[in-house]
Order: C-alpha cells, then structure tokens, then sequence
C-alpha cells in the first residue's frame, strides 16, 4: 500500500492559473520523498489538496489507501502537516498550540499534555512553552509547527520547506530528528530548494515544473542520470593560463581556481596525473554545486527554456525567503 | 499506531468520544481568548449598559412614565440585557472566526478530523458563551437600579439562548465572507445596530404609527426581544409562541447555511 498516491491530479486556481496538469505521484510506505521544483511549480498547491486546504479541479488522490473523496476523515487522521508558511495563532503559546492541535484530532487532554510535553522537548521548545509566540524566531516558528504536526503521530508527515530560513547548526538537528522519525516508520515527505538536503535525507524524489511531474524515482537512480560532474580545483601556485586537459572542459576562473567537467566515464586519476606532469599542484578539490542540484539545473533549463522565468535551484539555495511572516495586529 | 486502543471500543463510539473531545477543544479556546482580551469582551458592554441605565431608567426613565404597564428602567432592562447579548455573540464569533481566517490559524481545524458541523457548533458555542456572559453581567448592572420580575424563567432561558445561537451564527457567516476588518463591521454598523435599535428595545411597538408598526413585526429582532421580556414581565407585543418559531426557524436556516458554506469551503479553501 502506498502510503500517497496521486493520479491525474489537475488544479486551476480561480484567477485561472493552472498550478497542476495531470499529476502522478506515488510514496511508499516509510519512504523518506523529496518533492523538488523551482518557485511557482506546484509543490505547495499539491501539498494543499492532499491536506485538504485547497480544492482540487480534477484527479483522484489516497492516503493508506483512503480515498480522499469518500474517506476524508481517515485521510486526514493519518497525515501531519508542516506549511510552508507560519499558520499558527500568534497570540497563543506553544503549549497551548500543540495541545489544542491534539485536541482537534480527538486525543484526551492528558494524553495531549504528554506528548505536547514529549515534542516541544525534542524540539527544543520546552522552555519556550509558555512565551507568546509571536515572539519566537523564525527557525523557532518552524520547530513549533513541526512539534505541532506530530501531536497525533501521524503516519504520513509532510513538510513544506521546513528549513526555510533556518541556521546551519539548527538544521543539522533537524535533519537528525526527521531521519529519527523516519527509522520509527513514519513516511515524509519533503519539499525544500537545499537540494543537498533531499540528497542527503530521500531516498525517493519527485520533480515537479509548471505543474507537470518531470522526474520521479529512486534518489540514486536520478543521480545517474546525470552525465557530468564539474569539480571546482584549488591551486598552490597562481597560473597564467589553464593547463592543457584533452577529453576535459576546463576552465580558470582565477589565477589559483580551475574548473574541470569530468564525464562520468572519465576517472579523475587522469586529471591528477597530467596536471602533476605540468607541475600543476593541487590543494583541494569540491564539487561546484551539489550533484542534484547540478542535475536539477539542468532538467529544469532543458524544458523551461526561456519559460517560466529564473526556476535557480542557483537563487533557490541562496536561501528563499522563509521564516516569519508578520501579521497585522488585531489577528486575534 | 494511533487507533491501536481504541480498537476494543465500538468504532462509533470512539468517533463520538473524539467529536466531543474536538468540539471541547474550540469551546475552551474561544473561552480562553474571551478571559485573555476581557478588556474588550466583558469590559465595554458593562460600561455601556451602565450608562444606558443611568440616561434612559433614570434620568429620561423618571419623565416617560410607565410603559407596557411597569415603570420605564423596567421596561428596558430585559431589552438591554439582549442588545448587549446580541452585539456581544455576534462580536465574537465574528472577530474569532475572521481572525483565523486572517491570521490562517483556521487551517488547524480544516487539516484535522473535525468534521464542519462540529467546527460551527465549536465557534457558536463560543459565541453564546461570551453572549451569556456580558447577558449577566448587564442583569446585574440592571439590578443595581431595578428589580427584576420574573414571569417564566424557561422562557427567559430559552430566549436567550436561540438569540445568542441565532446571532453567532450570524456572525459566523459574516467571518466566512469577510475580505478585511471593514466588512466585519459593516454589517454589525449598518444593519443589526438599527435593527436592534428598531426592535422595541426601547419602546412598545404600540406606540407607533400604524405603518412603522407593521413594518416592525418584519424585523427579527422585535419577535426575540419580545419573547425574552415576556419571560420577565408577562407582556409582549408578539404573539410569544410565534416569537418562538421565529427564533427556531432563524437558528436551524442559518446553521444549515453556516455548515454549507464551510462544506463548499467558501472563503476558507481555494
Ligand atoms: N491562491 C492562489 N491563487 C491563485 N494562484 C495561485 C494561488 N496559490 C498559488 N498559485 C499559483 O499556482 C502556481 C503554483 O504555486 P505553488 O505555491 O504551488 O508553487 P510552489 O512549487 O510551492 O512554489 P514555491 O517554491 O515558491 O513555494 C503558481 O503559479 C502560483 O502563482
Ligand atoms: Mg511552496
């Protein structure tokens, strides 16, 4: 049984905006996802129809196998939701939230208490638990709605760019705890534009442009797919022009940077053996973007040529603007 | 993982076990913002109906004379018990329900199990808590300056809680098609203030020329009044078992209209 499955899902906002064209997606149970795609490509509408906050045009979806046309209320039961944007009622504390947010799912009060109790501490919330919380930090606000989201220990847990706008140091102990949840049997699934996070975390990944699916499979699989690896080369002494590579795109980007791209036929030894023939000495070595990222560059400018704008995974990891949107006062 | 216990109880009553539990969830959290902001929801009504008391039972009250056969702060006392009721049940679920929309915080409901009816049940309890509230805070300011009769308490106690549910209802429905802070306002400003003003709060309808008195028995709130100050004093303009009807009728439509439009997911899904 998949714990998601989508098929033919289309959406067409009132303004006459079609977010989705026919979409298909499956997840397996325990499945760790990436959902990946430029600004604007559909992952938060979809995101929005499986959690029942937007309406769908057409298409069927199911969770564990409940249809969500005619088995609404298990579906729901069974999925936790983390928004791309702060949902949460910043008068109240974090307590409060989570408890309440058991509550709507029918859990006794103290059972609630507990487990609020369980996840604002696994979140490193807990002492935070009685301040308003309008006046935590944005990566604060994040961790919230994550402790939120688990309340009812939903089997399906799907997060909508949960370390938008989150320190590095933060978000390595999130990534830690969502792998801890997953190893407990809970599927996520995630969006992000880190690409190096689903490459990191997923073991699937689905990516979605101008609301079609364009890729959706194994991580690996994908990942080989990818024919080229261009590797960023640090030298000890400043040269005048780059050294001859046959069989290599090489460019210098300053007198002590070189870039080389090396087909995934090619062995990088060779590179090292002719470099070192023209006294070229190497210091360090990395790859100029992450693997997926590279692959997904090029997915996305392959079809979106010229259309759909500046999609930049490159703009994307630069950070998108995450974290806490304000709300007028009187939101109470 | 979830549902694992709850597997020995009969599923049906589990799924009720769980309503309630929802349904607690929205009334305690409305109480609870109701308690947080006092300043706005038990504070001002208090003021006000202090003041009504003093101008019109006292001051203007002296030189009116009897009305419907009992002296004029008498009169007017169940009146402004429900004006106050009223604006306060309508104010709430209003500004609660249009909040969160506004501030998204609705989506913790819709994303949940509640079902809709359990969600405008949650808010309209809300609605009459508060209502009920300032409704005894008012009779006691009444009571610093008039005695209060009374003729039927049931009838008092059913009255008002048709009106408070029939009004927070209203104001449920307002939320759902609310754009901003203006539209929340507009229609407690422009049509339930006069209405309520119109609706023999004040006065006996039979004091009106024979059109005005006529064109009153179409406004809703002149039955609701009525049949609230008929449980104290034993008089009314109305016939008080219609008055009932009317009540009941206004409480069962707009509900059915309030779920509706959550179900279409009017002004809360895309
Ligand atoms: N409420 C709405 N009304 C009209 N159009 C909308 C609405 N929400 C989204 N859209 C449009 O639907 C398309 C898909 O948007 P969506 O939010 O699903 O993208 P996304 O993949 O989540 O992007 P991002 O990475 O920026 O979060 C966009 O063209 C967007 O402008
Ligand atoms: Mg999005």
């Amino acid at each position: 049984m998949y714990a998601l499955s989508i098929r033919n899902l289309t959406k067409t906002y009132r303004n006459g905006v079609q977010a989705l064209k026919g979409i298909d997606l499956d997840v397996q149970e325990g499945d760790f996802f990436a959902l990946l795609g430029p600004n604007g490509a559909g992952k938060t509408t979809t995101i929005g129809i499986v959690t029942s906050l937007v309406n769908k045009t057409g298409g069927a979806v199911s969770v564990f196998g409940h249809d969500l046309d005619t088995d609404l209320e298990a579906a729901k039961s069974c999925i936790g939701i983390v928004p791309q944007e702060i949902n949460f009622n910043q008068f109240e504390t974090p307590e409060t939230i989570v408890v309440n947010q058991a509550g709507f799912y029918g859990i006794p009060r103290a059972v609630a208490r507990e487990r609020a109790e369980k996840y604002l501490k696994q979140l490193q919330l807990w002492d935070k638990r009685k301040a308003m919380s309008r006046t935590l930090s944005g990566g604060m606000k994040r961790r919230l709605m994550i402790a939120r989201a688990l309340v009812h220990e939903p089997r399906l847990l799907i997060l909508d760019e949960p370390t938008a706008g989150v320190d590095i140091e933060i978000r390595r102990t999130m990534w830690e705890f969502l792998r801890g949840i997953n190893a407990q049997g809970v599927t996520i699934i995630l969006t992000t534009h880190y690409l190096e996070e689903a490459e990191n975390l997923c073991r699937h990944v689905a990516i979605i442009d101008q609301g079609r699916i364009t890729e959706h499979d194994r991580m690996s699989t994908v990942l080989r797919k990818l024919q080229t690896e261009t590797f960023v080369l640090n030298l000890r002494e400043a040269v005048a022009q780059a050294p001859s590579l046959p069989g290599y795109a090489v460019t210098l980007v300053d007198d002590h940077t070189l870039e080389v791209e090396v087909g995934k036929d090619r062995s990088l030894n060779d590179i090292f053996v002719r470099l070192a023939a023209q006294g070229v000495d190497v210091v360090s070595m990395r790859n100029k973007v992450n693997r997926l990222e590279e692959l997904f560059m090029r997915l996305v400018a392959k079809d979106g040529a010229g259309a759909g704008g500046s999609t930049g995974a490159a703009a994307a990891a630069a950070g998108s603007a995450g974290g806490a949107r304000a709300h007028g006062g009187g939101a109470r | 993982m979830n549902g694992a216990t709850a597997a020995a109880v009969p599923a049906s009553r589990s799924r009720a076990r769980e309503a309630w539990i929802g349904y607690r969830t929205i009334v305690m959290r409305e109480f609870g913002r109701i308690v947080r902001i006092w300043g706005q929801t038990i504070v001002p009504p208090a003021v006000t109906a202090t003041l009504y008391f003093v101008i019109f039972g006292e001051l203007i009250g002296r030189r009116i004379g009897e009305m419907g056969g009992y002296s004029y702060v008498q009169y007017i006392a169940p009146g402004l018990i429900m004006m106050s009721v009223i604006t306060n049940s309508y104010g709430n679920v209003v500004s609660s329900f249009f909040g969160a929309r506004f501030g998204k915080h609705v989506e913790e409901m819709l994303v949940s199990p509640l079902p809709n009816w359990l969600i405008v049940a949650g808010y309209v309890s809300g609605g009459v808590v508060r209502g009920l509230l300032v409704g005894a805070v008012v009779t006691a300011v009444a009571l610093f300056f008039t005695h209060l009769h009374v003729h039927h308490a049931f009838l008092i106690v059913a009255a008002v809680l048709l009106t408070s549910i029939v009004f927070s209802l209203g104001g449920f429905i307002n939320a759902v098609f609310a754009k901003n802070f203006d539209h929340i306002s507009w229609f407690p400003t422009f049509i339930l203030t006069p209405l309520t003003y119109l609706g023999g709060v004040f006065y006996s309808i039979a004091l009106l020329p024979g059109w005005a008195e006529n064109l009153s028995h179409l406004n809703p709130i002149l039955y609701m009044v009525n049949g609230f100050r008929y449980g104290f004093l034993g008089v009314s303009d109305v016939d008080v078992g219609f008055a009932f009807a009317i009540m009941i009728g206004f409480a069962v439509t707009l509900y059915a209209a309030a779920v509706l439009l959550m179900h279409r997911g009017i002004g809360i899904r895309e």
